[in-house]
């Protein structure tokens, strides 16, 4: 492969390093403009209540105070169903979730806004707006609120069943049910069956930057938004259908972003802070407490999983079912419906049934997080697939591998894989040292697992403006979460025939750059990486005309190799007809907008080493290796650095990170003293093993990387620390109390 | 955060008279706790009084009569002494344990004191080191116990007008060692679940002398005297050593919360204090 790129396979210094590390680089709280007062969101204290009555006027008469706005501030429009890129949701609960009308349904909902000079003035406003709740009781797990007679959080909610609506009112938005062969026929076969029950706590994405928001409500009637968002777009479409404005009347401009991770989808502050601006007449920034981004912003669902695998003696998979119930939080929305399709994704099994619930809870409304629904699902499928290989004395890596899902596989949900890297994950694990390497020490125990999460296309634009010194500046509208920026401009870089450091990307704002879909479902390195190779295209061809009006031919004659463009013996190269554009027509602009298809999903794999403590049941990891399947890994080091992000996330979820909730509804551990994430020193080196099976609809093969890896880490720790400690963990976090009381609890 | 005034005084008697005029302040080390406390709206205040300038709250002294640590001394400059890292080991584990650098930079043993959280990590050491607190108030000095400092979460014995000026700790025995330990679930930034300190003086291969205390698995810190006397004159080993374990068990009085069940927390006990007394026995046998 070595010499096929020159660019794409290469680890150059990423473009917006140099502001990372000096600390230049802007962020949205940064922001500071003329005339820029504060703003400060007033929150529920509780976690389910009826608003019987808000009285501002305290707040409004406070010195410093300039604004103070409520629900009743949103325009009034009729509600509809509006679908802002997450799918089909009522306009009443998107501006519901923004500010509270008529109910709060998690601790932390917002019901006001106080916007004035300082924050801390602002601050205390808030404390002075009357709110009279009527407490309601609560529910906070999926099993609880399914059950009759359970608290119920949208009074106008119907389940929809299968695909009907009905006219069940309750908890439960939707059932789904996905099916393939017979269920029952195929359990028929087996020689042995394995059900088992999970659970998984509420987790949060963890980015450090915290939201912030700042809008200006201009005089022309243009609203004006700087933000931390994975989708500039988002953000203006959102905030357009809430205040009931034309898309073209609001631009937002992303910030540089401190972490998202699916939870930098939402939105929670934009459309706040305009109302607070068009009220007061001065921009407003809000920047979000720690405690209220996790309180109030979109944690990824905890979930109840029932699996049930049967498997031949020779360790073929004939059945497998599951049942799903994933906690919404306070509006329909789950990840369940990932989380289904994901369950099983791993393999080639001929007779399968799943059924999935979206079940509101009075927790916040749950957000992406990294490769949503399919860790918790994948907990449940590799943990029974890992007792299967016990049960059945087979090696774990060559169970899976017995059972492994390839090109032509069909998913339970449907769709049938193209070509797909799972048994090239699972032989790399085989064969890698780590898998090798004798495990040695009491009250340690190695542990494997894989995952799957897709890639997703949509809409990406990329403009290429040639400067007369060789170099060209590359304007996209992908934010920049894990370092596309380079990516994208890598991947132009190789069409032009150029280094990566003569592409100069941008990330601008709406006004900019053509629509731009959210960055998440790992598709920007994938579609706007796409767009740029498109871009650069564009521009060859452009450069090729140029060549051809100096050389006096045609376009079609004049050859490109690497940045060298040549026609009969003359050549010329990109930097000497990049000089001359002035004489040969003028500037030249190369512009892509695609929406493209074939996406490739990717497999990885975890193999783990731990010890637990057997007087405290405290887990160290003492050695971690992630696989993942790139397709093909455009910048190296950045397809690690995902891969050791996403695994020491999936850590934390393994082992500490958990929404420890009151019985009424409150978040004990609100801060991140008591949320518990790993530190450093948590943590070993996390090793990693690129596979590149590259994806054949891409340009250069890319798959997208940055989810995948999150997927086995809980369930490879689960069997590992099994092996350890002789306890089977089902519920996660699987934290030190936890493992102790199930060794006590050992037969 | 509401606006407060702010007075740094300079000498002892200034920071009394201001505590005196002003019954609603609070004073401040470090901040570490009092300033988090203030944000999160836990505590309000008109008057902060900064003691970090007062000579005595400063002082690090080490003489025949043992340590005078000043109540306001951060922790780094306890665990940068170089004499404190030989005569009281366990000192320097606790000061490079509480929090991270950053932290240690500022936070005080005073102020882990008087902030009285259940968990604190400097206390259990502190009883089990045998400190004395010597507090100044409008109507002179007293001196108070460790053990007896911390009433209540959040609450001490100091009065209206009082503040702490300094700890002081014995001068360590021939062969003895003492030995902090706390259980968290990460390996930094953490509160501690449950801690154990303890101080051990040995004699032929005996136990002469023990003290033992826990921290979290009670309202405050607490002193385990039944576990530590148990000790006395016993032999050093595994048997005498759980026993003591069990019996620091039976004084824990936890309860169940985020950070952990009281089953937990009363199993730690014994696990902790097992542990403890072993390093401290190491300690006490290498020590002169
Ligand atoms: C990130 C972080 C990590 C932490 N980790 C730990 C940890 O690992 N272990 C641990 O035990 N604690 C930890 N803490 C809590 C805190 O740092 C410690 O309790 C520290 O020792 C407090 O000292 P200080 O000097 O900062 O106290 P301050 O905050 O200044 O004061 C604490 C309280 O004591 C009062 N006070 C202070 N001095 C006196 C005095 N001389 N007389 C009377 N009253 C006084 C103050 O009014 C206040 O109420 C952590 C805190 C943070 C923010």
């Amino acid at each position: 492969m070595s010499s096929q790129f020159q660019v794409v396979g290469t680890r150059p210094v990423r473009h917006d390093g140099a502001d990372k590390v000096t600390g230049r680089a802007l962020y949205g709280a940064d922001i500071q403009l003329a005339g820029l007062i504060h703003g400060f969101v007033l929150r529920s204290p509780h976690a389910h209540a009826r608003i019987k009555r808000i009285d501002t006027s305290k707040a409004e008469a406070f010195p410093g105070v300039k604004a103070v706005i409520t629900a009743a501030d949103f325009p009034v429009t009729p509600d509809r169903i509006v679908d802002l890129g997450e799918g089909d949701t009522p306009l009443s609960y998107v501006r519901g979730n923004m500010l509270a009308s008529g109910k709060v349904l998690y601790k932390g909902h917002a019901v006001a806004a106080v916007a004035a000079t300082n924050v801390h003035i602002a601050e205390e406003a808030a404390s002075l707006i009357e709110v009279e709740y009527e407490p309601l009781p609560c529910v906070l797990t999926a099993p609880d609120a399914m059950k009759d007679g359970a608290p119920i959080l949208h009074d106008d909610l119907r389940m929809k069943e299968l695909g009907e609506a009905t006219d069940k009112p309750g908890n439960v938005a939707e059932h789904f049910r996905h099916v393939k062969g017979a269920v029952e026929d195929g359990f028929q076969l087996a020689d042995k069956i394995i059900e088992r029950e999970f659970s998984t706590a509420t987790v949060h994405q963890g980015y450090i930057e915290p939201h912030n928001a700042t809008a200006l409500w201009n005089n022309d009637g243009r609203v004006l938004v700087w933000c931390s968002t994975q989708g500039s777009f988002v953000v203006r479409d959102v905030t357009a259908c809430v205040l009931d404005l034309p898309v073209s009347q609001v631009k937002v401009t992303p910030m540089e972003i401190g972490g998202g991770f699916g939870g930098k989808i939402p939105v929670y502050l934009e459309p706040v802070a305009a109302l607070l601006s068009k009220k007061s007449g001065r921009p407003v920034k809000i920047v979000m407490p720690r405690q209220a981004v996790l309180e109030a912003t979109g944690p990824t669902p905890g979930s109840s999983i029932k699996v049930k695998i049967g498997a031949t003696k020779d360790g073929r998979f004939t059945a497998a079912q599951a049942t799903l119930a994933y906690e919404a939080g306070a509006y329909p929305g789950s990840m369940v419906g990932p989380g289904a399709m994901c369950v099983f994704a791993a393999y080639d099994i001929d007779h399968i049934t799943i059924d999935g619930y979206d079940v509101c809870v009075n927790k916040p409304s749950t957000a992406a997080y990294r490769a949503p629904g399919a860790s918790n699902a994948a907990f449940a499928t590799e943990s029974v697939v890992d007792e299967l290989a016990e049960t059945l004395g087979i090696d774990p890596i060559e169970l899976r591998l017995r059972n492994a899902a390839k090109e032509g596989t069909r998913r339970a949900d449907g769709p049938k894989y193209r070509k797909i890297g799972c048994v090239e994950v699972l032989e790399a694990m085989k064969n890698h040292p780590h898998y090798k390497a004798p495990l040695e020490g009491p009250n340690r125990g190695r542990g494997v697992a894989v995952g799957f999460w897709f890639n997703v296309g949509l809409p990406s634009s990329v403009n290429i403006a040639v400067n007369a010194d060789g170099t060209v500046n590359l304007v996209e509208g992908s934010t920049d979460i894990g370092g596309t920026r380079t990516s994208i401009a890598m991947q132009a870089a190789e069409v032009l025939g150029l280094p990566a450091e003569s592409v100069l990307p941008s990330v601008v704002d709406t006004d900019s750059i053509g629509f731009t879909a959210v960055t998440g479902g790992s598709r920007t390195t994938f579609a706007t990486g796409w767009a740029a190779h498109d871009a650069a295209q564009d521009v060859v061809r452009q450069i090729k005309e140029r060549a051809a009006a100096l050389w006096e031919t045609t376009a079609d004659k004049v050859k490109h190799s690497r940045g060298v463009y040549s026609c009969n013996g003359k050549s010329a190269t990109f930097a000497e007809l990049a000089a001359k554009l002035g004489e040969t027509g003028g500037p030249v602009v190369g512009r892509a907008a695609i929406n493209p298809r074939g996406v490739g999903g990717s497999f990885s794999g975890v193999i783990t080493d731990v010890e637990v403590d057997p007087d405290t049941g405290k887990t160290t990891i003492l050695r971690f290796t992630s696989f993942q399947d790139a397709g093909r890994a455009i910048h190296p080091s950045y397809v690690e650095g995902q891969m050791q992000g996403g695994s020491v996330q999936g850590i934390g979820w393994a082992l500490n990170e958990e929404y420890y909730m009151s019985a009424d509804g409150v978040m004990q551990n609100s801060s991140l003293l008591d949320y518990r994430m790993p530190t450093s020193l948590d943590l070993p080196m996390i090793d990693t093993h690129i596979v590149e099976v590259p994806n054949p609809a891409h340009p250069f093969g890319v798959r997208g990387v940055g989810e995948a890896n999150i997927v086995p880490p809980p369930a490879a720790i689960a069997n590992a620390i099994y092996r350890a400690a002789g306890v089977r963990m089902r519920r996660l976090p699987m934290n030190p109390p936890a493992v102790m009381e199930a060794v006590w609890r050992k037969p | 955060m509401k606006w407060f005034d702010y007075s740094a005084p300079s000498s002892l008697s200034e920071a009394l008279k201001l505590l005196r005029e002003n019954s609603q302040a609070l004073l401040l080390a470090g901040g570490t706790d009092l300033l988090v406390q203030m944000r999160a709206g836990r505590k309000q205040t008109d008057l902060v009084i900064d003691i970090k300038n007062i000579a005595e709250l400063n002082q690090l002294v080490l003489d025949a009569s043992g340590l005078r640590l000043g109540a306001a001394v951060p922790c780094y400059r306890i665990y940068n002494h170089r004499d404190i890292a030989r005569g009281y080991p366990a000192l320097s584990d606790v000061a490079s344990l509480i929090g991270g650098t950053q932290i240690q930079g500022r936070a005080s043993i005073g102020g882990n004191l008087c902030n009285a959280a259940p968990s604190a990590d400097a206390v259990p050491l502190l009883i089990a080191l045998g400190a004395i607190c010597r507090i100044a108030g409008p109507s002179g000095e007293r001196t108070v116990p460790v053990e007896e400092f911390c009433t209540a979460p959040g609450k001490t014995v100091l009065k209206q007008g009082e503040l702490l000026v300094s700890l002081h700790l014995p001068p360590p025995k021939p062969h003895s060692g003492a030995a902090y330990l706390r259980f968290i679930p990460r390996n930094e930034m953490d509160i501690a679940v449950a801690g154990a300190g303890v101080s051990v003086e040995l004699n032929n291969g005996n136990f002469q002398s023990v003290r033992i205390a826990l921290g979290a698995v009670a309202p405050t810190p607490l002193y385990a005297k039944q576990a530590g006397d148990s000790l006395a004159g016993k032999p050093v080993n595994d048997a005498c050593i759980q026993t003591a374990a069990e019996l620091a068990k039976a004084a824990a009085s936890p309860i169940t919360d985020m950070r952990g069940t009281a089953e937990y927390r009363r199993h730690l006990c014994a696990v902790l204090t097992a542990r403890a007394l072993k390093q401290a026995i190491q300690r006490a046998q290498e020590a002169k």
